[in-house]
């Protein structure tokens, strides 16, 4: 699969607005972000012959890529419902890699995000055949599954709820910065120490609230990119990995599937983690982000409470996470917006917020209580 | 501290797979496929092996005890109907037999809970005819080892 390092781009970024209790549906602000993309691309919509998508969960819809190309007045030639929760951003642009290298398309637009907070839209949910042994115990949802393996992360390496707090701390910094974040008023490691406890050992802090958003990027081949209007974003390394569905049965609760999709990830860019300048880091909760810095290598395993302390991963320090305020405190959007911003930091882009020099980006997607991920390696040249 | 908080807004379905396992909670039993071929145990329950992939299996009483894997607790319900329950705790259990186990820690204060505390299973009733396996601290039986 190394071949295909550095042979597609993002030449196009949007973002809708985000927010909370905006009024407006889940697929209304797909179409913004993708009209966004669009203009950004100088791309006529008539170019894109590839889309994927995932229906909002508050406007339920089968066969949603198709729908949402007939509001988009599109007929691809290739299209897909990327249904993976927070891995589908992510995964998004793989398919599209391969959906681009298989031939079945030229030019694929990706959009992903939700309405959280529309909740009079919400008519249904689907359900794991296990819910059986999970409800009737009051297991009802991600801060339990996840403050499971963040209790176990505790008990096994001496983590601490302060080291969740300086993650809470460095995404609200970075949205600070970010004209288009949810939550702009930094916070201190105090403020998270004094949030209440929701589900134990989880803070209020660590939870990413429920925000209304989307994003969307258009993927070509770098010949292509060449021609249009933005500086392409080169999708340098890609993988994904798959270790458990249910956490509670999960071989470990610490060592995840994000090993094993950057290790591919790695070694398609040709790049280890001291080459990555930027990471973007699917952060529905704090823990989240810890353990995917030992899984993505940036230290080793039980050392990621040692390693967020003391500004590393805030702007300025050793590796700037999620620099757009993440779902902390940017928005959800099903971590699209780790995409967008990735690729807005490769363009030189960010404004106040800009990495400097920041050549190369790392972006994790993951579901699942952990048990799925897929990482992606952007980068400003081709390599 | 919360004792056996009943009722509960969510009761289990058995379905074909899992039948065999709501019918033991009935009797007050836990129990637990255990491999024909492999001879490895297995929780949830599942039509086939994830070990060796045999379809043959026995189901086998366990012993009802193991120790706290991981726990939260349940401090601001996620959902209205579950308002009076909380706090509650939600535990991961590694049984004797191995597998791991989903389940509510009863009959002990929240803030009393650790990791490696040694539980046993006791079977709660919900509506009559269903069952719920919880578990609480070896201790509050009389048990202590």
């Amino acid at each position: 699969m190394s071949s295909i390092s550095g042979r597609y781009a993002i030449v196009g970024v949007g973002e809708s607005d985000v927010g909370q209790q905006l009024g407006r549906t889940g697929m209304a602000l797909h179409l913004e972000a993708c009209k966004r993309a669009l203009t950004d691309a100088g791309l006529q919509k008539g170019a894109v012959d590839g889309l994927l998508t995932r229906a909002a969960s508050s406007v339920p819809q089968a066969n949603y890529s198709a729908v949402l190309a007939g509001r988009l007045g599109i007929q691809p030639t290739y299209i897909s419902d990327v249904a993976l929760s927070g891995a589908s951003s992510a995964s998004m642009i793989l398919t599209a890699v391969a959906a681009l290298e298989a031939g079945f398309c030229t030019t694929v637009l990706c959009v992903n995000g939700d309405a959280q907070t529309a909740r009079a839209n919400r008519r249904g949910h689907v359900t794991s055949w296990i819910e059986d042994f999970e409800s009737p115990f009051g297991m009802l949802g991600a801060p339990i599954t996840y403050g499971l393996p963040a209790r176990r992360h505790m008990y096994e390496y001496g983590t601490t709820s302060e080291q969740f707090g300086a993650i809470a701390v460095a995404c609200r910094k970075h949205a600070s910065l970010n004209p288009n974040a949810t939550f702009r008023t930094p916070i201190t490691l105090a403020d998270h120490q004094a949030s209440r406890l929701v589900v134990d050992p989880y803070r209020l802090l660590d939870i990413c609230p429920l925000t209304d958003g989307a994003g969307a990027v258009i993927i070509t081949s770098a010949e292509r990119a060449r021609d249009l209007a933005q500086p392409p974003v080169y999708v340098l390394g890609m993988g994904q990995q798959n270790t458990h569905s249910d956490v509670q049965y999960a071989p470990s609760m610490t060592t995840i599937a994000m090993r094993g999709a950057s290790r591919q990830a790695y070694a398609m860019a040709k790049l280890g983690p001291k080459d990555i300048d930027v990471a973007e880091l699917y952060d529905c909760f704090t823990s989240v982000v810890l353990v995917t810095l030992e899984d993505y290598g940036f230290c080793e395993k039980g050392e990621g409470g040692a390693f967020v302390e003391g500004g590393r991963i805030e702007l300025g320090g050793e590796l700037p996470v999620n620099t757009g305020g993440g779902l902390l405190s940017q928005a959800h959007a099903s971590g699209f917006l780790h995409i967008t911003e990735a690729a807005t930091q490769m363009r030189g882009a960010a404004g106040a917020r800009q990495v400097i020099g920041a050549e190369t980006a790392i972006v994790s997607g993951q579901c699942g209580a952990t048990g799925i991920n897929a990482c992606l390696i952007l980068g400003k040249d081709a390599n | 501290m919360k004792i056996l908080p009943m009722p509960r807004p969510v009761i289990p379905l058995a379905n074909p797979d899992t039948q065999p396992f709501w019918d033991g909670c009935a009797r007050e039993e836990l129990l637990l496929q255990r491999c024909s071929v492999c001879h490895a145990y297995r929780h949830p329950p599942s039509p086939i092996c994830p070990n060796c992939l045999s379809d043959q299996c026995e189901w086998i009483r366990a012993s009802g005890r193991g120790t706290v894997y991981t726990f939260v607790v349940v401090r601001q319900a996620l959902r209205r109907a579950w308002q009076d329950m909380v706090p509650y705790v939600v535990a991961v259990i590694e049984l004797d037999e191995g597998p791991h186990f989903l389940t509510n820690l009863v009959d002990v204060s929240p803030e009393a809970v650790t990791i490696g505390m040694p539980v046993e299973v006791v079977f709660a009733e919900l509506d009559g005819t269903t069952m719920l396996p919880l578990f609480r601290p070896l201790e509050a039986a009389g048990t202590k080892p």
